[in-house]
């Protein structure tokens, strides 16, 4: 499952923890948050981190509670912006462009930044309004373009066939699990390059996570997914690069296995057999 | 006698006075409706919806008090929903943490104890003289409307609190706006508990006499109202005029114009309680 993507590129040393390294020439980086400091009024939640995405990679984020995982992710589609006393350091890039910039509209952004929550949430509409929702607010009419994404969306969350009989069926009431492939479906229509999901399977049984986590490994193909995990198999099983949190600090970050197998830091080390968190 | 057991027969001692001071209410309140149905029930009539009122107390009936009352209810309900259901959103979703918003939601809290006659005063000098409305429907409704709109922005309030934060995020996240996440998501999925919230503030307008008296809703008018500027009288004033009259007959019209007046409000509640109950079983998540 672990792509070895590390030969070509020379590691910078100054550097190590915040740049996984690239695929020459056919990979670069999705996003990039720079010297990022996150305040809930005099609360520091994230403290000067910098760390680089692989596009088209999977990286998960993952440290004990209240290490600023989720807060961090949340930068990524501006979902911060809406909690009382929030503010923010330094830059967060796609594409090498700051989001953070005045002349970026917030609702542009998150169409291509699309997000999953921890505990499923679809609409209470039919299943079928649930994924075209994305699309009606854009203003989109054509109902024949939105069936199109409706169902190709359904197929590449791998719902599709569960509930093809009857895409008029209230969403909920699916399973838990077939609804947070459902939140995935209604994402992906809006077609993003980005998908950030936090914690998606921890409010699932075990093999409803394992689809989701299939899921996750096919969508790599054409999204950057940047994935919160409490579950330190799940972020071994599914992630590229993973990047370990601790008090709102970045204590280490590259290459999954590398992560796992031999960290560079005792605390990693730590954390990662259980010995706290 | 040990403690457990002492407990045990306090806690019954409890249940039978609640259930005692719970059955004593409803007795009062039985006795009366009892009393009105048995003194009113054989005056009610066709006849006498259709009549209007008159000196001599079998001829009259409550024609122009009950088209007066509806007249009343709608322009009320026309006039206090918009506004009512709007600064609801307006203080829940945008005005959350300001001072502004705090010193709006005070004084709303304020407004619901204001007694109902002071609002009457109001209406009288700012819709009927100063607005030169005279003694309209149009001014009793916008004073009514004024009267209830603290009720309506409270619970508009609450059953969008209740909206799980959760379905905001999903549409936020999907890039809808703020007002798109309002209109399609939170408004829909606080609507049963808004409506709710109107009717049963409207069923209290229906009952409202004081602030009608003193905008000036005649006892005595002679012909149903046709528009919104025209002169009228509600229900409960109707009511009101007949119990102060000496004649034991004009008491009895009264009690039969009490039973159309408890109808209305009892089916306004009745629809209120539905709604309730169907959207809260639609919305279970």
């Amino acid at each position: 499952m672990m792509d070895s993507k590390t030969k070509s590129s020379k590691p910078k040393a100054t550097n190590v923890e915040t740049k996984p390294k690239l695929d020459a020439n056919k990979q670069s980086y999705k996003l990039q948050a720079k010297g990022v400091d996150v305040f809930y009024d005099d609360f520091q939640a994230i403290k000067n981190i910098s760390l680089d995405i692989v596009e088209n990679s999977i990286t998960a984020f993952i440290g004990p509670s209240g290490c600023g995982k989720s807060t961090f992710l949340r930068l990524f589609n501006r979902m911060n912006d809406y909690i009382d006393g929030f503010s923010m350091n330094g830059d967060i890039l796609m594409d090498g462009d700051d989001i953070y910039d005045p002349s970026v509209k917030v609702e542009e952004l998150r169409k291509t930044v699309g997000m999953v929550f921890q505990k499923p949430n679809p609409f209470p509409k039919s299943i079928y309004e649930n994924v075209a929702y994305g699309l009606r607010i854009q203003g989109i009419t054509d109902e024949d373009y939105i069936e199109e994404r409706v169902v190709t969306s359904l197929k590449q969350a791998t719902l599709f066939s569960e509930v093809d009989e009857n895409l008029e069926k209230q969403a909920l009431s699916l399973s838990g699990g077939q609804q947070q492939r459902l939140c995935i479906a209604r994402a992906l229509a809006v077609k993003p390059s980005v998908l950030l999901m936090d914690e998606p399977t921890s409010a699932l049984d075990p093999i409803s996570s394992g689809k989701i986590e299939d899921l996750i490994h096919e969508l790599k193909e054409k999204y950057t997914i940047v994935i919160v995990t409490h579950n330190m198999q799940q972020a071994g099983r599914v992630s590229d690069n993973t990047a370990f949190l601790y008090m709102g600090s970045l204590v280490e970050y590259g290459d999954t296995q590398k992560i796992f197998t031999n960290p560079e830091k005792d605390r990693t080390q730590n954390y990662i057999t259980g010995r706290f968190g | 006698m040990n403690r457990a057991t002492k407990s045990r027969l306090k806690d019954k001692g409890f249940r039978y006075l609640g259930m005692g001071v719970t059955i004593s209410c409803l007795l009062v309140l039985a006795i009366f409706v009892g009393f009105v149905i048995y003194m009113g029930v054989d005056r009610l009539s066709w006849e006498f919806m259709k009549s209007l009122p008159s000196r001599f107390a079998a001829q009259s009936g409550i024609y122009t008090a009950w088209i007066g009352t509806i007249w009343v209810l709608a322009f009320t309900t026309l006039i206090s929903f918009p506004l009512g259901v709007g600064a609801g959103i307006y203080l829940e979703e945008y005005a959350r943490e300001n001072k502004f918003a705090t010193f709006l939601e005070i004084n709303i809290a304020n407004l619901a104890g204001v007694p109902s006659v002071i609002y009457g005063l109001l209406g009288l000098e700012v819709f009927v003289r100063m607005m030169q409305m005279g003694n309209s429907i149009l001014a009793g409704a916008l004073t009514l409307a004024l009267l209830i709109l603290p009720i309506i922005i409270v619970s508009t309030r609450e059953s969008i609190r209740a909206v799980p934060s959760t379905i905001r995020d999903a549409s936020n996240a999907l890039g809808a706006s703020k007002w798109q996440t309002i209109w399609n998501q939170v408004l829909p999925a606080s609507f049963g508990g808004i409506l709710t919230g109107v009717i049963l503030a409207l069923s209290r307008a229906v009952g409202e006499t004081a602030p009608l008296i003193v905008v000036g809703a005649l006892a005595y008018v002679p012909f149903a109202p046709q528009g919104p500027l025209d002169e009228f009288t509600v229900l409960p004033i109707q009511i009101f005029n007949w119990v102060t009259r000496p004649q034991h007959e004009f008491v009895v019209n009264a009690a039969a114009a009490i039973i159309v007046l408890l109808l209305i409000t009892f089916v306004m509640n009745g629809i209120a309680v539905y709604l309730r109950n169907r959207w809260q079983k639609k919305m279970d998540w």
